[in-house]
């Protein structure tokens, strides 16, 4: 039954797989975003924000992505907002992504050693001050590897806004596969799609950990 | 006058108390060795002397200026007391002159050309001229460690408290460190050290002060304390370390 050629599979993914990309860019600096904010606030914040905060993170970490998704889409439509599937996704995976950040930024925080914040504690520098000469710079460089680590989850998590109809590279294998029905062949394809994606981020991550260690920074 | 007056210090982590009343006065320009036990309370004494910790009751006097209980702002506390650690606690991103010059710059608001100058300056009273562009990691312990000395001398203190300084060090190296507090010391730089280097106190102090359990035990100068101590504590101490 099928007039589908390999080159017109391949064309319809790619042109979906931009939306994959898309979708992921827009999440990861979104969460990045609200995942720094969130950093900064917990480190330093009150006790009611910082518990708060820890909440959010605990919430977002301990529930599926996917009811993220649904309470995203279907949950705003029944509060009466109307969302397209674009908003709904793009907001729960930048809220999904922040969760996740915010954790692993703050553990970076923590890894610098506490001689650090004594010894500018004991120079005179002030919280901030601290923070931004002596803390960041260093936990920003602890970061680089499970950040670009992390980033390889939120492709792969992009694939779940398929469910709310949101056409990336899964979705778009599904249809295809409706119409042309040639499972193996098209799904070894949307695989092969977010492999060609993730693979370098992997990879490049792995680079960056070793060189880490390499100089020597625990 | 003195220029540092401890008064009844008294410091206690939950139901551990590890001072029970230090009186301390020390003279300007006055090396002071703290020797004693491991538990005995020494580190504590020293980080409440920058109030790295807050006691729980006593008072402390820097040249008639109280110095604790929020007294003094970490900006000046800093201008007062420098404080070197055991293990360094360099910053390992920036380079021995940016370690030099970060806290003039941030917190006194020098000027960079001028906070370039007084960071030469004391990388040369510390012999690291020639290493003001490597980073921490790629120096020695006994060379990280002087930069170290240099990083709080930028600041000007009055008082600098050294916490085993060469404790970290390789034996070989423990050389280099102490010499640079010998020459501080001729110059006239009060100094506290909490040492386990007791040829350096017998050589070096003025007065060695021993500490046991929480109090201050037994001080004096450094010849007769260490030939002929009073208590059996310390004559314990020291037979155990000689
Ligand atoms: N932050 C802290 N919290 C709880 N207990 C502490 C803390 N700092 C020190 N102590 C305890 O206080 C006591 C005295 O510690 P301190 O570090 O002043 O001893 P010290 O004389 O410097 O010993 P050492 O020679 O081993 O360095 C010890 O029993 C130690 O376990
Ligand atoms: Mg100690």
């Amino acid at each position: 039954m099928t007039d589908f050629t390999l080159w017109d599979i391949v064309r319809n993914l790619l042109l979906a797989g931009r939306w994959t990309v898309v979708l992921s860019l827009i999440a990861f600096a979104g969460g990045a975003i609200v995942g720094l904010a969130l950093t900064l606030l917990r480190m330093g914040g009150l006790k009611p924000i910082r518990w708060l905060i820890r909440l959010y993170v605990d919430l977002f970490q301990g529930t599926p992505l996917l009811m993220q998704l649904f309470l995203a889409y279907f949950g705003a439509a029944v509060l009466g907002f109307d969302v397209s599937a674009w908003t709904a996704a793009s907001v729960a995976l930048t809220l999904f992504t922040s969760a996740f950040l915010c954790d692993i930024w703050r553990g970076c925080v923590e890894a610098v050693p506490s001689g650090q914040w004594q010894a500018s504690r004991v120079l005179g520098l002030n919280y901030l001050q601290s923070m931004r000469h002596v803390i960041l710079p260093q936990a920003l460089r602890l970061a680089v590897p499970p950040t670009v680590g992390f980033s390889v989850q939120v492709i792969k998590g992009t694939a779940l806004a398929s469910v709310i109809g949101f056409v990336e590279l899964t979705k778009a294998g599904t249809m295809l596969n409706n119409a042309a029905f040639a499972p193996f062949t098209i799904f070894a394809l949307v695989a092969f799609g977010y492999f060609i994606l993730c693979y370098p981020l992997s990879r490049y991550a792995r680079h960056l950990e070793k060189k880490l260690y390499g100089a020597g920074i625990r | 006058m003195a220029l540092v007056s401890v008064k009844d210090l008294h410091k206690s982590f939950g139901e551990l108390e590890v001072l029970k009343g230090i009186d301390l006065e020390i003279e300007a320009g006055e090396v002071v060795s703290i020797i004693g036990r491991s538990g005995s309370g020494k580190s504590t004494l020293l980080r409440c002397l920058n109030q790295l910790e807050r006691h729980d009751w006593g008072t402390i006097h820097l040249a008639d200026q109280r110095l604790d209980g929020g007294a003094m702002s970490p900006g000046e506390l800093s201008q007062n007391v420098g404080m070197v650690f055991q293990s360094f606690n360099l910053f390992p991103h920036k380079t021995v002159i940016e370690n030099v010059m970060l806290a003039p710059v941030v917190v006194k608001q020098t000027p960079k050309a001028e906070a370039r100058r007084i960071a030469e300056q004391v990388l040369d009273k510390v012999g690291m001229s020639e290493k003001v562009d490597a980073y921490p990691a790629q120096l020695s312990g006994g060379q990280q460690q002087r930069v170290a000395i240099a990083r709080a001398l930028a600041m000007n203190p009055k008082v600098l408290l050294c916490d085993e300084v060469t404790s970290a060090l390789d034996p070989e190296l423990v050389g280099e460190v102490l010499r640079v507090l010998e020459d501080l010391a001729r110059e006239g730089m009060t100094l506290i050290l909490v040492t386990h280097e007791m040829t350096f106190a017998r050589d070096v102090s003025h007065r060695v002060v021993f500490m046991h359990q929480g109090r201050i035990h037994e001080s004096g100068d450094p010849q007769t304390l260490f030939t002929q101590p009073r208590t059996p504590e310390l004559k314990q101490f020291i037979a155990s370390v000689v």
